[in-house]
């Protein structure tokens, strides 16, 4: 495994310059925007990634919560199916499909809906016990920083297209900002708290922070807002060339954002293995010190 | 032009943040080394 993230670095590095290559020199320039346009390629990628990041901590904290009782445990898997199989028979049926916004195709839906299952039993599968702990909190971290790119390079590029830096009040913008502080106040409560139900609470935070992540995802369908309608899958158009584009970009910042995310891990447990040995130490001293008091004690006598 | 100006600092931006937080995970894995050194020694 040592040996492989080298590897998976160098091809990293080299799919990331790729995708820079394409973003600057091999997509067309847009008609309206210019030039400018071709941030899309480093902030929606940099969106995709945190959704994605954020889901997955959504899921390992479900798991962790449910994982505390065996019975909680059972009722957790049978509702997580019952949400896959539900929602992909309700994406079929003409009064759901009504309430679809236009150009939301069910299928998108019905294949999103049964992520979940699939996420839930895969992470439940490879993340067994406190691993599903230092998995939350490496996505959450990670999923900030990524976060934190989406809100640097959004007013970037709003500035010459809008004319202004931030739209107050528009839905898209204040629901990222607000998904923001939900994962930064997580990450700070990990940080600074040192009580047993530390965890527990950080897991329950994150529940209801990710019911931020559609609300972010859907504010552009559901509402009108300063921010632009969805160009892919939402009845817009995106050139060809730049959807290949943007799809090769996304890809590079997952191979990246998974490196990262696998080194964060390592540091995780490097962090939870010096806290046993502290640990350790402290109880064989209190050990040793309690034995040497025992004979004065009794001499004292 | 003038767009061109905040392309690069879009793409500047990404990368400066990225950089960063790589920054802290090395500085933060190096300390642990550290402690963990520190740990075997006192054995």
């Amino acid at each position: 495994m040592k040996r492989l993230f080298p590897i998976l670095s160098v091809l990293t590095a080299i799919l990331l310059a790729y995708a820079l290559y394409l973003a600057l020199v091999v997509a067309p320039t847009d008609a309206e925007q210019g030039d400018v346009y071709r941030i899309i390629y480093y902030h929606v990628p940099s969106a995709w990634t945190a959704f994605l990041l954020f889901f997955m901590n959504f899921i390992a904290s479900i798991q962790y919560l449910a994982s505390r009782k065996p019975s909680t445990k059972t009722a957790a898997k049978w509702i997580v199916i019952a949400i896959g199989v539900g929602g992909v028979i309700a994406c079929f049926l003409p009064q759901v499909q009504q309430l679809l916004p236009t150009g939301m195709r069910p299928s998108a839906v019905a294949t999103t809906v049964l992520a979940i299952p699939a996420f839930y039993f895969l992470v439940g599968k490879f993340f067994p016990g406190e691993l599903l702990d230092v998995l939350a909190v490496t996505t959450a971290e990670v999923g900030v920083v990524f976060c934190t790119i989406v809100l640097v390079t959004g007013p970037i590029w709003a500035r010459p297209v809008w004319g202004i830096w931030w739209a107050p009040g528009d839905i898209r913008l204040t629901s990222t900002l607000v998904l923001w502080l939900i994962y930064v106040s997580y990450l700070v409560l990990r940080r600074f708290s040192n009580s047993a139900q530390t965890q527990m609470l950080a897991a329950a935070l994150a529940v209801f922070g990710a019911l931020d992540v559609p609300l972010v995802y859907f504010s552009i369908w559901f509402f009108r807002t300063q921010h632009p309608q969805p160009v892919i899958g939402g009845g817009g158009s995106m050139d060809p060339r730049m959807l290949h584009v943007l799809l090769i970009s996304w890809m590079a910042f997952l191979c990246f954002a998974f490196l990262v995310c696998w080194s964060r891990f390592r540091l995780e447990l490097l962090h939870r293995e010096i806290e046993e040995e502290h640990a350790m130490e402290s109880l064989v001293g209190a050990r040793m010190a309690a034995k040497a008091s025992l004979p004065l004690s009794r001499s004292s006598r | 032009m003038n767009a061109i100006k905040f392309l690069f600092a879009a793409y500047i931006a990404t990368w400066v943040i990225h950089g960063v937080y790589l920054a802290s995970l090395a500085r933060r894995f190096s300390r642990l080394r550290q402690q963990l050194k520190e740990l075997g020694k006192g054995k």
